[in-house]
């Protein structure tokens, strides 16, 4: 009963509009799955360098918030699992195969030929077909940039990343992008979907399809086919170079952004350095059967490892974006609003952000803003 | 050669005689502190310009006023030419992007005259045609593309002491056109790299940087995923930057590039890119700096070299620009005095960038997209009016 009341109110707010502090949300696609009662089991990756540090923050804020969810640590394993053909264990996989749902640390692939890089092994491994990345800007944190609130949603498995090159003759080598109508339609349809729940309004399709005309031409023939089934949504095009200068001449231009994978990773770089860098940005990537990976996407800045230095934010909010996607909005508005206030504050900003403040200081007053 | 911006250098030294360290001069015609151009209006060189017998004689141009807003800011350029009774003269041609090719005349035209400028050709997104603005640069070869992205003296902009210039090769990579469908729902595009073209771009970034006193390049790539194919564009530019140690050379990815561009532009100075990369770079970099309304460029290979607007060159505007004629006509103004001074005529390419640059500080004259009401006209007979 309780859980239909959630859907029922979910669902009018949606229809009425949302106000910004909810703007954030995932997909609730998992909805069913939680209510507030029962137990979460989530992977858990704490990473290499900072990570563990960031993780423990993490495991303190949710514990301090009681979020329901017990976490399964895993660590990367110190050699090759043949089954895997990389550092990341087949239990691993399974584990976060099983919960549907985990968070990862930053990672450092080890160097050397024969295995896979870890990220890569997650992506294929888990079916992860899209990257999300909402970018909002932080009160008190200043950039030149203020009024940033859009999400990037990038195609995560094809396009310029097949990894398909080959030397054709000496000195000339080629490089192959592949765009497939099933992956195109995957995320298109995702972008919108997820549009819908968060109260976007607007999609951006991010193309350049003037010059690659059948590859990002079909990339845009499959946001049409899925815009069509939304007509309630805005829906436009932009050429990429065009929505770079759009970016940093008014990023207000943009709502949701959805591109193919290399235009994604630029510019979803782009839009984290617009609200202060990849250690205060999300991320979140969605596989088959509404499986999520929320993760930092900053290094693992392996100078300040161990030393209490490190800034959680990122790994903190992308922790958030798990509890969205569970359906614990509750929770999730209440970790945010703590995180934010923390920074707005200043009284204890870590140093990538100008303060003092050690990681186990900033987790505590994060903790204290509950 | 801007002679000009040596000019505050002279007055502060109250003396012409003494040397200037090779360390402050600065050729390009901008430097990294805008305030430095503020008293350059109307300063005469102190040092003349000696020309050869004939020097004076006009040179033909070939100029394609293109679809849009072309016309309307290609016009803008003709009444400045004019007004400062400048030593060219244009060979004006009809091109749209509608047609299939350029027309062989045209081609001809910029042949014999080694020297276009050139509005936007609107290209068909998703069509057949391929745009024309791309067969025109591999038809004469034009290898790479500059586009100049610094601060005006007078706009303020989210950041300041940008001063970047993006060169870009221009032939091949993602836009080599090789696209096929393999089965229905899916479809290939070829990146195409080689290390020839690879060398060029290479060599002619740093002859640029060279020429132009500038001290850094930064290669612009994403070699740890397309390992081999931007990895031979990485090793090209490695070789090259060996022959110049006197140019200090580092390599960046390029989705960093952008978060640093919008975080930390003052870091860069020469940029020099494969293909998609460079427009991307090169628009992110107009955008911090004012606009792509406003930055200037070229395309220039061994032969030739087509003026335009320096980013989003292929842009043509809306109709509603064109239909009130509201469209900045200031990144083309500036692109002509880069081919003045590209066709040796020093002294009328500062007198148009000085009169350009006192239209943009005072203010009063500004089009839309700088936050004025001005249309293109006001700022063209703004632009005269200051010619010196």
């Amino acid at each position: 009963m309780a859980l239909f009341r959630r859907v029922k109110s979910l669902c009018s707010s949606t229809i009425r509009g949302y106000e910004s502090s909810a703007r954030h949300q995932l997909l609730y696609r998992c909805l069913g799955t939680s209510t507030k009662d029962t137990v979460v089991r989530a992977t858990l990756f704490p990473g290499d360098g900072i990570g563990p540090e960031i993780a423990s923050s993490v495991k303190q804020v949710f514990k301090a918030a009681e979020v329901p969810i017990e976490w399964e640590e895993h660590s990367i394993g110190t050699s090759v699992d043949p089954q895997t053909n990389s550092f990341v264990t087949f239990d691993s996989m399974e584990s976060v195969r099983k919960n549907g749902i985990g968070l990862k640390g930053p990672m450092t692939t080890p160097i050397g030929k024969g295995f896979r890089s870890l990220n890569l092994t997650l992506r294929k491994s888990l079916g992860l077909y899209a990257n999300v990345r909402p970018c909002l800007s932080i009160p008190g944190y200043k950039t030149p940039y203020d009024n940033v609130d859009l999400v990037t949603i990038r195609e995560n498995t094809e396009g310029e990343y097949s990894g398909l090159e080959h030397q054709v003759v000496k000195g000339v080598v080629e490089s192959l992008k592949i765009i497939t109508r099933h992956a195109s339609l995957r995320v298109a349809d995702y972008a919108f979907q997820y549009a819908r729940s968060n109260g976007r309004k607007r999609v951006s399709a991010i193309h350049k399809a003037n010059i690659m005309k059948k590859t990002d031409g079909l990339f845009l023939q499959c946001c049409r086919e899925v815009a069509e089934k939304h007509p309630d949504i805005v829906y436009e095009e932009v050429i990429i170079d065009n929505c770079c200068m759009m970016l940093v001449k008014n990023p207000s231009l943009f709502d949701v952004l959805v591109m193919p994978n290399l235009y994604g990773d630029i510019i979803s770089d782009l839009c984290a350095g617009l609200i202060g860098g990849l250690g205060l940005t999300p991320s979140c990537n969605i596989g088959d059967n509404g499986l999520a990976l929320a993760e930092a996407v900053h290094g693992t800045a392996p100078d300040i490892a161990g030393k209490n230095k490190a800034n959680p934010t990122a790994l903190l909010l992308s922790s958030v974006m798990m509890l969205r996607h569970l359906g614990m909005v509750e929770k999730a508005d209440r970790i945010q609003k703590a995180i934010l206030k923390t920074i707005e504050e200043g009284k204890y900003l870590t140093g990538d952000l100008g303060g003092k403040a050690s990681t186990t200081e900033y987790t505590m007053a994060v903790c204290e803003h509950l | 050669m801007a002679l000009s911006r040596l000019a505050p250098y002279f007055r502060r030294r109250c003396s012409v005689t003494r040397p200037i360290p090779a360390a402050e001069r600065r050729w390009d015609g901008h430097c990294r502190s805008p305030q430095s151009t503020e008293n350059v209006f109307g300063q005469r060189r102190s040092i003349t310009y000696m020309p050869r017998p004939g020097d004076g004689a006009p040179r033909a141009v070939t100029l394609i006023p293109g679809d849009g807003i072309g016309p309307l800011v290609t016009d803008a350029v003709v009444q400045v030419m004019k007004a400062m009774h400048a030593p060219i003269y244009f060979e004006e041609f009809e091109v749209s992007g509608k047609m299939d090719k350029i027309p062989d005349v045209v081609m001809d035209s910029i042949r014999k005259n080694k020297v276009c400028l050139k509005g936007g050709l609107a290209t068909p997104v998703g069509g057949g045609v391929s745009s024309l603005n791309v067969q025109l640069r591999k038809e004469l070869d034009l290898f790479a593309s500059l586009v100049h992205c610094f601060n005006l003296p007078g706009l303020p902009t989210r950041h300041d002491n940008v001063d970047i210039v993006v060169i870009r090769e221009n032939t091949e990579g993602e836009y080599s056109g090789l696209e096929h469908e393999v089965i229905p729902g899916v479809v290939e595009s070829l990146k195409v790299i080689t290390k020839f073209c690879s060398e060029r771009i290479a060599k002619y970034a740093f002859e640029y940087a060279y020429l132009n006193n500038r001290k850094l390049i930064t290669a612009v790539h994403k070699a740890n995923i397309m390992k081999l194919a931007d990895g031979l564009f990485l090793e090209s530019c490695r070789e090259i930057a060996k022959k110049y140690p006197g140019i200090e050379y580092n390599e960046i990815i390029v989705d960093n590039c952008c978060m640093q561009l919008v975080a930390r532009p003052e870091q860069f100075d020469v940029m020099v890119t494969p293909n998609l990369y460079g427009n991307l770079v090169a628009n992110t970099a107009a955008g911090i700096a004012g606009g792509t309304g406003v930055m200037p460029g070229g395309n220039v290979g061994a032969e030739h070299a087509v003026f335009e607007q320096g980013a989003s060159a292929g842009n043509v505007g809306n109709e509603k620009l064109v239909k009130e004629k509201r469209a900045n006509p200031i990144a083309l103004l500036l692109s002509s005095s880069m081919l003045l001074r590209h066709l040796q005529f020093p002294a009328f390419a500062d007198r148009l960038e000085q009169a350009v640059m006192g239209v943009i500080k005072e203010g009063v004259h500004r089009t839309k997209d700088l936050g004025g009401t001005s249309t293109t006209q006001e700022v063209v007979d703004a632009v005269i009016a200051k010619l010196g």
